[in-house]
């Protein structure tokens, strides 16, 4: 191995950045990121940070993977990916949601369900576009709409109305350059979802207004007292929205990156040459282990929301024991107390409780308007870390 | 048996030191209905008893577990139920279960030493009248107990933060 002297490296370092792209350069690293490499440095610690399943990815999905793997299946797939995949997907989703979906030209099958936000909005961003993304929210809507030229435009939303998009406050934020609506119920990190009725106003204003929307429904499964609503089942909706799932939050397979979007033929193909272009397609073993969660994963899926559900009673009712208000999620696996009575700003109180009570949770700014005041603490974890933490988090607040 | 009771279980079989009040919020439901609920599934003794897996693999000294094969003939008007009785009142059987196959009853033998198990097996359990034959199988390692993976920690190879 060539040794480099760390001065040539340095100074390497700093003369390429003239080189970057100025949309990338100007981009902020991610508050996630700032708050990882804080945590990174912490012994002991017990973490409400990760936004994903503790479950591993059931075995009869991991063997059929294995299996297929044996007989030599390594190749490429069609690149919307594999035609019986893709049929699996257009039959949950019909039976699930009512959603009908063509297999063959509506159903493109990629690289988790981030690809798919992304190739959605390659697809339809013209420079200057403004995205309307309501906040807080998942912290990739923001940086990849500004990487592909467009303007996020973020809608507040409020703890007082459970998280949920309001038709005022939609409209209020609409300008002739609003062109696409990133929706994402259930939602990380509130936990917030909508229901028929809460959709129907908001689907008048994106018609009246000739929007695009990306519905990014990748917790649709994880719902506790309602079932999900797609946004595209609401009449008129289906052909204006690119709905956005995949397979990491219901299935446990996150590691596994299969996502897939569906929509109008035409979005669809226009995301399907960026696809096909970039990343030719999904990875063939992560479609086959796909297919066997769809086919033969539900019942192992239902006991794990059942087991969230439960986790979910648990962490709302300590935190609302130990002082903190905290609004009641119906989906995804989040809980999202207010810390707003502490006086402190989020990263503050994540701060501190991470260095003094050795529990780590995600700052609500990072996350967009709203957020500051909220902490996001993910409850997929076990009954007795979370109370561990809940407790520690009690002491923490008691010694304020 | 209804759900509510069904879930009460499930969650005692993960944990059984899981308190009324803990499962109560779990469920969503009163202490005062999840305790009524296991006072009776007690009662019933559909919960037998409260017990404690072991991964004896990590604990110093010999333990030795063996699964005893045995043939039987059965006697008129007790069937099985007569011999399985007479075996399962010995302390170091710790279960008896009546099979179907190329056997009749699985015994399962716990002693300090591999001496001990075979002294029950010829001492005890071969003279019992009517039993035919028998056959000693020690387990070597146990790898799964009662849903209980001994090998698998389960840690959390999560990162600590993500998004």
């Amino acid at each position: 191995m060539i040794k480099q002297e760390p001065s040539q490296t340095a100074s390497a370092e700093k003369s390429m950045s003239k080189y970057l792209a100025p949309l990338v350069r100007e981009i902020p690293p991610s508050g996630i990121r700032k708050f990882f490499d804080l945590v990174s440095g912490s012994k002991d610690i017990i973490s409400l940070g990760v936004g994903e399943p503790d479950f591993s990815t059931p075995w009869h999905v991991r063997e059929a993977c294995v299996y297929s793997l044996e007989r030599g299946n390594t190749k490429y797939t069609p690149n919307a990916g594999l035609l019986e995949l893709r049929e699996a997907i257009a039959e949950y989703l019909y039976e699930s949601f009512q959603l009908l979906y063509e297999p063959t030209d509506e159903v493109i099958v990629t690289i988790g369900g981030s690809e798919a936000i992304d190739l959605a909005l390659r697809a339809l961003i013209v420079p200057g576009d403004e995205i309307l993304i309501p906040e807080p929210c998942y912290v990739s809507y923001s940086p990849i709409t500004s990487i592909g030229g467009g303007i996020p435009v973020g809608i507040e939303t409020f703890a007082k109305d459970n998280f949920k998009l309001t038709a005022e406050s939609l409209k209020a934020a609409i300008t002739p350059r609003s062109k696409v609506l990133i929706l994402c119920y259930p939602s990380n990190p509130t936990g917030g979802i909508m229901t028929y009725e809460d959709w129907l106003p908001i689907a008048k204003i994106v018609e009246e207004n000739d929007l695009i929307v990306i519905s990014d429904e990748i917790y649709a499964e994880l719902t506790y007292d309602q079932k999900h609503v797609s946004f595209a089942s609401i009449p008129g909706m289906r052909d204006r929205t690119i709905l956005v799932s995949g397979f990491s939050k219901a299935f446990a397979m996150t590691g596994w990156r299969m996502g897939y979007a569906c929509g109008h033929r035409d979005l669809i193909s226009a995301m399907l040459k960026i696809h096909q272009y970039t990343v030719m397609c999904a990875p063939s073993m992560g479609q086959v282990a796909a297919l066997e969660a769809l086919k033969n994963g539900m019942e192992e899926k239902d006991r794990m929301v059942e087991s969230y559900n439960q986790r979910r009673r648990l962490v709302v009712k300590g935190f609302r024991e130990i002082g903190l208000s905290c609004h009641e999620p119906q989906g995804a696996f989040y809980a999202f107390p207010s810390i707003a009575s502490t006086g402190m700003t989020s990263d503050e109180f994540a701060q501190r409780l991470l260095f003094e009570a050795k529990v780590a949770a995600v700052p609500g700014h990072v996350f967009g308007k709203g957020g500051e005041g909220f902490l996001r603490c993910s409850y997929a974890y076990s009954v007795s870390q979370l109370t561990e933490a809940i407790d520690r988090i009690g002491n923490f607040l008691a010694k304020l | 048996m209804d759900e509510f009771k069904a879930k009460i279980i499930d969650l005692l079989k993960e944990d059984a030191r899981r308190t009324p009040a803990l499962i109560a919020t779990l469920l969503g439901e009163s202490e005062a209905e999840v305790a009524k609920a296991i006072k009776e599934l007690e009662d019933e003794h559909i919960i037998a008893k409260y017990a404690t897996i072991v991964n004896w693999s990590k604990v110093d000294g010999e333990k030795v577990t063996a699964l005893i094969e045995v043939q039987i003939t059965p006697e008129r008007g007790r069937g099985f139920d007569a011999i399985a009785e007479r075996i399962y009142l010995y302390p170091e059987v710790k279960s008896v279960y009546l099979m179907s196959g190329a056997y009749d009853l699985l015994v399962e033998i716990e002693g300090k030493t591999l001496k001990e198990v075979a002294s029950f097996v010829s001492n005890k359990l071969s003279p019992i009248d009517r039993v035919l034959s028998t056959k000693t199988h020690f387990i070597l390692k146990k790898y799964k107990q009662d849903g209980v993976i001994f090998e698998d920690h389960q840690d959390d190879h999560r990162m600590l933060i993500s998004p």
